[in-house]
């Protein structure tokens, strides 16, 4: 009797702890669409900020922020997807591999405010980039690389021995194998993990603080040289240097972005979802 | 020693955890014969089958010695194209596995990769090899349909086609018929009867009575040792070794 007790009693207990994951976010989600929803406006999104930041939309740091998350994906795929690769197909137990390995994980653990000292003191003085799109989204390309090549990673590893072993019976190479085998099949974790990373990228304020954002920039940027605004530097700005902010406009942009990040997760989910449904075995 | 297609000389194989697999074996296998090696579970003659045409290089710190003449020339010599040969030592694996992706993209994926991209020649061998593998007929109208759709039988009638739209010279079959149930299994070994006129059979068979049914020359191996080879009648009836005869009516295995 006592067991079946017990039992119970940690089931319900357990649950309870589970609930509770799920209520501060659902509250943050609700606290910020109530307070924000009134804000948006199509006005909001296509006007720039006015008069000390006080009035009119969130149409130069949103642009910004795509723009950013564009060119993070352009510095992060390429190198991301190629790490795994190395490391899921050709990666021997070796020195070098327990580099990379080492130093994805401290990528990893990294906090986001030095990745924006880095990248100020790499792209924007050493390099030359200035305080400019091309710098910020290298910084946070750098950053995003430990999601995607530990999500590509296992994605890679998750496709079937025998696949490759039949591809390489019939006189295919080992990059033929790679290639028309393993990352098409591969491909619905890899793109979830790019999509995560690039989620959590467009959401940070700390690497571009130093690297590309501008505190006021009403025009658009020209080129990849130019500064940009972004959305969570904005966010940053309008709740902590300007006096006299109108909260609604605060609680607007939180909601633009929160939008924004969770619209990309929710994205992964469905690719996945699809991909994996198409999928035959 | 001239007409062999494949002769194993003095083969040693090492696993890399240090298992000895394969221990001196030596065997010469002649062209367009059925060729059965046959023995008991862990006898080395996966193993064997893998290194005919390299796939045994998947196996990280395996150690090997002697050699494997196929055509007359070493698959281990250093300039040995690895990829060539396995298209011309085709391999069949115990469980069908066929290729995400249609039929037809299963049977031309061999022809793909290596480059030829001739649609009417990829249709005149995916007719072929269909026909040959006895398959032709249940998928000839679903040609574009997923591989995965088709039942055991048919998926393995497959693999065997894709293998055979390569035109290889050696077909090496690891248990083919394991999963199938008996009436495939008659079908597979039919087809087999007719592949021989063209090409080299190397099979290990499913059972001792499958090897009788199909073999012209058999091998009987024993924890990684060649015990016996000689012609399918001689082993089946009246086989020299003991340890053969024990093995053929039942007593181990």
């Amino acid at each position: 009797m006592k067991r079946q007790q017990t039992d119970k009693i940690a089931r319900i207990a357990i649950t309870i702890v589970a609930a509770l994951v799920v209520i501060p976010i659902i509250l943050v989600i609700l606290f910020i669409i109530i307070n924000g929803i009134g804000t948006l406006s199509w006005e909001f999104f296509t006007q720039p900020p006015g008069n000390g930041m006080k009035e009119g939309g969130i149409m130069p740091a949103l642009l910004g922020t795509i723009i950013l998350t564009f060119g993070t994906a352009i510095a992060a795929i390429p190198l991301a997807i190629g790490a795994a690769i190395y490391l899921a197909e050709y990666a021997k137990e070796n020195r070098l591999t327990r580099w990379v390995r080492i130093a994805i994980v401290n990528l990893a653990g990294i906090p986001s405010i030095v990745y924006g000292l880095f990248g100020l003191g790499m792209f924007v003085l050493f390099m030359g980039f200035g305080t400019s799109i091309i710098a910020g989204s290298l910084t946070l390309g750098i950053m995003t690389l430990p999601v995607v090549i530990s999500a590509s990673e296992e994605a890679i590893l998750a496709v079937p021995q025998e696949f490759r072993v039949v591809s390489l019976s019939l006189g295919a190479t080992k990059w033929q194998t790679i290639r028309h085998q393993v990352l098409p099949q591969a491909l619905p974790g890899i793109i979830t993990g790019i999509i995560l990373g690039l989620g959590r990228a467009a959401g940070e304020t700390a690497p571009i603080l130093f690297t590309v954002a501008a505190f006021y920039l009403p025009e658009l940027p020209r080129s990849a040289f130019d500064q940009t605004m972004a959305l969570p530097y904005h966010l940053y700005v309008i709740s902590t240097q300007v006096p006299g902010m109108p909260m609604d406009v605060q609680y607007g942009s939180a909601l633009v972005l929160l939008l924004l990040v969770l619209s990309m997760t929710l994205i992964a989910t469905v690719v996945r979802t699809g991909m994996r449904r198409k999928r035959e075995w | 020693m001239t007409n062999d297609k494949i002769a194993v000389n003095n083969l040693f194989f090492t696993y890399p955890d240090g298992t000895e697999a394969l221990s001196n074996v030596s065997l010469n296998i002649a062209a367009n014969q059925i060729f059965v090696l046959f023995g008991p579970a862990r006898s080395g003659k996966t193993t064997l089958l893998r290194l005919l045409n390299r796939l045994s290089d998947l196996l990280e710190g395996a150690r090997h010695q002697g050699d494997i003449l196929f055509n007359g020339e070493s698959v281990f010599r250093r300039n040995a194209n690895v990829i060539e040969l396995r298209r011309k030592i085709s391999m069949v694996f115990a469980i069908p596995t066929p290729l995400p992706g249609s039929i037809r993209q299963n049977l031309t994926y061999g022809l793909r990769m290596a480059g030829i991209k001739d649609k009417v020649l990829h249709e005149a061998r995916v007719e072929t090899s269909l026909q040959q593998a006895g398959l032709w007929d249940e998928v000839k109208d679903r040609l574009d349909t997923s591989a995965f759709a088709l039942s055991g039988g048919q998926k393995q009638r497959l693999c065997i086609a894709r293998s055979l739209a390569l035109e290889p010279e050696v077909l090496v079959l690891d248990n083919p018929t394991s999963g199938l149930d008996p009436l495939s299994t008659a079908v597979v070994e039919e087809s087999l009867y007719d592949l021989k006129e063209q090409y080299t059979i190397v099979m290990v068979p499913h059972s001792v009575q499958q090897g009788a049914r199909v073999a012209d020359v058999a091998a009987f191996m024993l924890g990684g040792e060649l015990v016996e080879v000689c012609t399918a009648d001689k082993m089946f009836m009246n086989p020299q070794d003991q340890r053969t005869e024990d093995y053929i009516t039942g007593r181990f295995g």
